[in-house]
Parts: structure tokens; sequence; C-alpha cells
């Protein structure tokens, strides 16, 4: 069972390719979500070199949509260091999901892609490569595969939205806002395994909302990940 | 007026760069710095779940019909089908659907 990972092909680019297929069907979330920064960040007089150097670089959706909306009128140490904070705050549920992913990547002699694919790691690569570890896949090129079309379909469809912004139509008539909340389902779906181990998806959802309810923002998804885990880590005996 | 000058802009950038790179790198890079043990193994391996439960129960809470009704339909799709791609289709043409009935 606990194979040593030198028998098991690293970095092959099937891997790699099998990574990007299974992320093909979000596209269209994907991409709505980086149209809808290049109309944030037109509206706001951003050039268009601006916005897409800004989503290649820092690569978090919403982190980078809530700090061009709120763009400071002068920019001080001190407002940079908000950004960053801000910033660090929504991400914070990534020092988790990297975490996760030790008991796999550790194991992998080259460190420099390891980190480089950590760097890229957003949701739909995390789970999707979790559910390929899970049904006996090993090859770390799976996720890096699944980053690099998240990546893509979030750095290109910035310059449609900076061009055509709220001309292109409403996400939310057809339905495309919830596309990565299914697939959030669909994952969740794939990964049942009895309602003993789903306590902690209970306790994650009810400290999710009731932390929403009280304080808003950004902390629910870290606060209730952080409780579901811990929960859903002891139920088992 | 909105400041925009091209040293400020990269400094954002760098701030906002280096505060995803602490979150995204610095988790595993911690944990190499312990043994993981049988407990901490299973808190990694119900973080998924837990991470997936938080995100979507605010939006079943307060996304309305709509939401909910795509939400049951992708998750009864994929149950039965057991098929990514047409769970998805499933969950967003419902909700879609709901929309155009003005839930």
């Amino acid at each position: 069972m606990d194979a040593t990972p030198q028998q098991h092909p690293r970095w092959t680019l099937d891997a790699f390719r099998d990574g990007a297929i299974a992320t093909l069907p979000l596209l269209p979330g994907l991409c709505a979500f980086g149209i809808a920064f290049g109309t944030v960040a037109a509206r706001k007089g951003f050039s268009l070199l601006d916005a897409c150097l800004m989503s290649a670089t820092v690569f978090s959706g919403v982190a980078q949509i809530i700090v061009v909306d709120a763009w400071p009128n002068q920019l001080t140490a001190a407002t940079i260091f908000a950004t960053a904070v801000v910033t660090a705050l929504i991400c914070s549920r990534f020092i988790l999901i990297g975490a996760s992913m030790r008991p796999w990547f550790g194991g992998i002699p080259e460190r420099g892609r390891v980190y480089f694919t950590l760097y890229l790691l957003v949701e739909p690569p995390w789970l999707l490569g979790t559910r390929y570890y899970n049904n006996g896949g090993r090859d770390p090129a799976f996720v890096l595969g699944s980053c690099v079309v998240c990546w893509l379909s979030w750095v290109i469809p910035t310059a449609p939205g900076y061009w055509l912004g709220a001309s292109i139509g409403d996400p939310h008539r057809f339905g495309i806002d919830l596309i990565m909340p299914a697939f959030f389902v669909i994952m969740l779906v794939s990964m049942w395994q009895g309602p003993r181990r789903a306590a902690g998806w209970i306790v994650g959802s009810v400290v999710a909302v009731v932390t929403a309810q009280l304080f808003g923002g950004f902390w629910y998804v870290l606060a209730g990940a952080l409780a579901g885990s811990v929960v859903g880590g002891f139920v088992d005996d | 007026m909105i400041e925009r000058d091209p040293v400020s802009f990269i400094a954002v950038l760098a701030a906002m760069t280096a505060a995803v790179i602490v979150c995204r790198l610095g988790g595993y890079w911690l944990l190499g710095r312990f043994t993981i043990g049988v407990r901490l193994r299973k808190i990694l391996s119900a973080l998924p779940g837990a991470v997936i439960a938080s995100t979507i129960a605010p939006i079943l809470f307060t996304g309305g019909v709509s939401a909910l009704a795509a939400l049951v339909t992708a998750a009864l799709t994929m149950f039965f089908v057991r098929n990514d791609f047409a769970a998805l289709v499933a969950g967003v043409a419902v909700a879609a659907g709901a929309r155009a009935a003005g839930f």
C-alpha cells in the first residue's frame, strides 16, 4: 500500500494532460471570474497590462477584485502593507490547503517544481488532485496540469473583460456564477465515505454559516475548515 | 485621485504576491518541519470536505431557491451518474431555468 514515490512515474506529460482535461468543465466559471476582474480593473482606470500582470502574479481572484475595487487614494507604505494583509487574510485557507499536500508532495525530490505547483495551487486542482490521489494516482503533474488551465483561464479572460466590460452579458442569468459552487458539491459527493466521515462537513458548515453571519467577510472559510477538519480527524475512533 | 505610478503599482503587486506565496507555500513548508502522525494525517485528509462544506454552506443559506435547486441537482446527478461534467451541466441548467422562471 505505502509505495515509495520512486516507484511511481513523476511529472509525465500524460498526467499533466489528464489534470488539464479534468479541469475543462470548469472553464466557463473560471473565465467568468477573470472577465469580472477585467471589468473592475477597466472601470478603475488601470491599464490592460497592469490588470494582466496582476492576474498573472497574484493569481487570487477575490483578493484582486477587492484590492483593485478599494484602491487607496494615496499609496503609502501603510496602504501597501494593508493590501498585503487583506490578500493574506483572503488566502489564509491556502495555509491549510498547502499543508494537506504534505503527505503526497513531501516525498517528491524535485522541490522547485513542487513549490512552483503550490504557488499556483487553487481549489479546483487541489480537489481534483486529492481525488486523483485517493484513487491511487501519484504523479504531481496531474495537479500542475490543472493549475496551468486555471491560471490561463484567469489571466487570458482579463482582456475581454477589460475591453467589453458589462456588455458581455449577465453570468447570473445563465447560472455561470454557480459553476464553482456546483463543482464543490460534486467533489463533496465523490468524497462521500459514509455518514460518520461527514461529521466534519456538518460541523464545518455550521461554523462557516455562523461565522459568516456574525463577522461577514473572509473568516468563515478558515473557521469552518479548521473546525470541520479537526472534528473529521477525530470521529473515526 | 487614484494614484497609479509604476513604482507604487509594482510595490502593491510585490506585496500581494508575497502574501499569496506565504499562504500557498507556508503551510506546506511548515508541515515539513514536523513528522506527520496518524492524527494529523487524518485531520489533513478531512480538510478537503471541510473546506468545501464551509465554502458552500453560506451559499445554500443565502443563495435563494435557484442556488439551492442547482446544488441539489448537481449532487443528485453526481450520485447517480458519477460524471463531473454531466452533474455540472445539470446543476447550471437548473439554475438558469429557475432564474428564467423568476426564482
